[in-house]
């Protein structure tokens, strides 16, 4: 593992090995050391997304929330990193798998939850549902439900934030599978070509649906798939909030010191299935359990703070407690708010 | 005859056609390993192996793209794209190389090819899961368009598809994978078991592309209706007592106007329903022929009952979707003594 201060952002190209630069990929930077507050903040970040999912998935269960769910169990680490490096102003946009990074983003559970439920509280008044879910104050640009379309669209931004010179980067979240789209390489090719300010995040969880990375993709590491347009490109332990943050810090500050994309592949798992529907027989429960059981990104802070001293076992528990009132109360909301009037449906749809 | 839901049906189509012929491959996102989301292609890689069906990468215009090369070399691919609603970036390839291959080369190279996809609503799917989108095809001369309402007509349709020399694009509701949908969302669901049309054969015959079927005989009023809307049509007919002829058109391009011709004659009066949005949907053009052809017979209008001009709504499905109650009021106007 190469250290931070061997590939600084600003030089980054310079920097590069030889034969890491042949293939466009850098190193990443060594694990941030993160204070008390930090630890206790990223923790409590990242329950708060895994009990949300969890609930999401009861509320599923009981026939509350219909249709697609897509829960980010697991991956908890990645939007929690990338937003301790994210500034003020900065955007993000992602797929379907989004509750986590709208959490992340600082939205309203209570409005994340009412979406799910189809309520008028909801982030788009419940006619957007679990994938299409917006919040311009929270520069959230969505919950998209076609793979890789987003990829474009974070590229636009980008373009928006350079023409503007706001300073702000975009956040352009995608998976492994999405990686495979044609549009994902024409937005590659005009990002870099611009020079455009975005942070390419892969989410590698393994699994395209029920397809493993190696019987869909012919290139497997995903940091390299920006070779071809010149853009550079890191793999990231995503289970380890830490890892998630240097690489974040590193990576804004080479998109807005105006060099252009970058790519940062997340090493990262999702436990349960794609969606609510999937049966996962595409994996063995020894896989999932192995992933849990060594890697989770919560346990891994939650592990570090007792070894420090820095949090007691009850102080842990107080703050789960005060996020399952979070969570409890977003699925109260999300349960009694009133679904929409029908005159609704054709609100919204041309000025 | 073993009862077979609409998947069953599919699969066994897609089984047949490999069995008869190694030209035949079947591939797309999530069928090979995997089995499809909806499991239709399940068993096929294991008992074809893989270089006969398989994954495809996440790439609907690369997808289809693959398809046309391969059916121009002598391939019959059998293609899946996971929803109707993900077709859109393999539209280009559809459009201006699968329908255009024929016409281009003079007939030099033809495209024997199926893209199947499961469209419509009725699953809570919200707007990326749920549209029907078959009016974008009829509209593309070189395509034939296909959309079966139950497993018999499924395996046959699909069979026809895959032997048929030009390119087909075969549409699955899929709100009639598992029963037979009447669009009484709040009863409890059908199993295909209860239903004559899940009595499917093991091995392979035809259903002709390009021919409709009487549904329901009636003296009333014409319903024209495909996929999903034809149980929709039957449970109206059933709730309001209203003696409708219901003609379910199987396929949409080419249309069998002549089935269509015969029963508006007889009725004197027709309904279109589909799930799709109204505006420039393909009932605009089943009323644009019907009122041509058969002006001097009609006593009324003919009624359209459809999708709202919205997106596909995530809460308000239920209020999109033309169910027996929208259907049953339109045939009571068409039926009405002025």
């Amino acid at each position: 593992m190469a250290t931070a201060a061997k590939t600084s952002p600003a030089k980054a190209k310079a920097d590069a090995k030889p034969d890491m630069q042949l293939r466009g990929t850098l190193e990443a930077p060594a694990p941030s050391t993160l204070s008390k507050e930090q630890e206790l903040a990223a923790y409590r970040q990242m329950l708060l997304i895994r009990r949300f999912e969890e609930k999401a998935g009861q509320l599923y269960g009981m026939g509350f929330i219909g249709g697609f769910c897509h829960l980010y169990i697991g991956q908890e680490a990645v939007v929690t990193g990338m937003k301790l490096g994210m500034r003020e102003g900065d955007q993000m946009i992602t797929a379907y798998r989004d509750h986590g990074h709208m959490l992340a983003m600082d939205m309203d559970p209570r409005g994340v939850m009412a979406e799910l439920t189809g309520r008028r509280g909801g982030y788009s008044k419940g006619k957007g549902g679990s994938m299409h879910m917006f919040s311009k104050e929270n520069k959230f640009y969505g919950g998209h439900g076609i793979v890789g379309a987003q990829v474009s669209l974070g590229t636009g931004l980008a373009f928006a934030n350079k023409y503007r010179e706001d300073g702000s980067v975009c956040v352009t979240y995608f998976g492994d599978g999405a990686a495979n789209q044609g549009q994902v390489y024409e937005s590659f090719n005009m990002a870099s070509l611009w020079k455009l300010p975005v942070v390419y995040v892969i989410e590698n969880n393994r699994y395209a649906m029920g397809t493993s990375v190696s019987r869909s993709s012919a290139e497997t590491v995903f940091s390299q798939r920006g070779v071809s347009f010149r853009i550079p490109g890191m793999q990231v332990d995503g289970m380890d909030v830490r890892a998630v943050k240097s690489a974040s810090e590193y990576a804004l500050e080479y998109a807005r010191s105006g060099q252009g994309p970058i790519i940062l592949e997340m090493q990262t798992y999702r436990y349960r299935g794609h969606s609510m529907s999937d049966p996962a027989k595409y994996r063995s429960k020894d896989e999932v359990q192995k992933m849990r059981s060594e890697h989770d990104p919560i346990e891994q802070v939650k592990n570090r703070m007792i070894e420090n001293g820095w949090a007691s076992e009850d102080e842990l528990k107080s703050i789960d407690k005060e996020v399952r009132d979070i969570v409890a109360d977003s699925a109260d909301f999300a349960q009694t708010d009133p679904e929409p009037d029908a005159s609704e449906l054709y609100t919204d749809i041309l000025l | 005859m073993p009862s077979r839901t609409m998947i069953e049906a599919i699969r066994s189509a897609m089984d047949v056609s490999m069995e008869r012929d190694d030209k035949v491959v079947v591939f797309g996102e999530d069928v090979g390993f995997f089995g499809g989301v909806f499991r239709c292609t399940e068993g096929l890689q294991k008992k074809y192996g893989a270089s006969r069906c398989f994954d495809a990468p996440i790439s609907e215009s690369g997808i289809v793209g693959a398809a046309v090369g391969m059916a121009a070399y002598g391939l019959r691919p059998v293609a899946e794209i996971q929803f109707a609603d993900y077709m859109y970036p393999g539209y280009d390839q559809i459009v201006s190389e699968a329908a255009r291959l024929r016409f281009r080369t003079a007939g030099d190279f033809t495209a024997p090819m199926v893209v199947r996809m499961p469209c419509g609503g009725g699953i809570f799917g919200g707007q990326t899961h749920s549209q029907s989108p078959e009016a974008l095809f009829t509209h593309v001369s070189g395509l034939k368009t296909v959309i079966p309402s139950n497993p018999y007509d499924a395996k046959g349709l699909l069979i026809s598809a895959i032997e048929d020399d030009d390119p087909v694009i075969f549409l699955e509701p899929k709100r009639l994978y598992n029963g037979p949908f009447d669009g009484h969302h709040d009863r409890p669901v059908v199993p295909w078991s209860k239903h004559d049309l899940s009595e499917v054969p093991d091995g392979h015959y035809t259903v002709p592309i390009g021919k409709a079927v009487v549904r329901r005989e009636g003296s009333a009023v014409t319903v024209l209706a495909y996929g999903t809307m034809v149980h929709v049509a039957e449970a109206a007919a059933n709730d309001t007592g209203i003696d409708a002829e219901i003609i379910d058109l199987r396929t949409l391009m080419p249309l069998d106007i002549d089935t269509i011709v015969r029963s508006v004659e007889k009725t004197g009066r027709c309904v279109v329903v589909h799930e799709a949005t109204r505006t420039s949907g393909f009932g605009a053009e089943l009323a644009a022929e019907v009122q041509e052809r058969c002006f001097y017979h009609l006593e009324k209008p003919v009624q359209r009952v459809t999708g709202w001009d919205t997106p596909y709504p995530h809460v308000h499905e239920w209020e999109y979707f033309p169910g027996p109650k929208r259907v049953g009021e339109a045939l009571i106007e068409a039926t009405a003594k002025d």
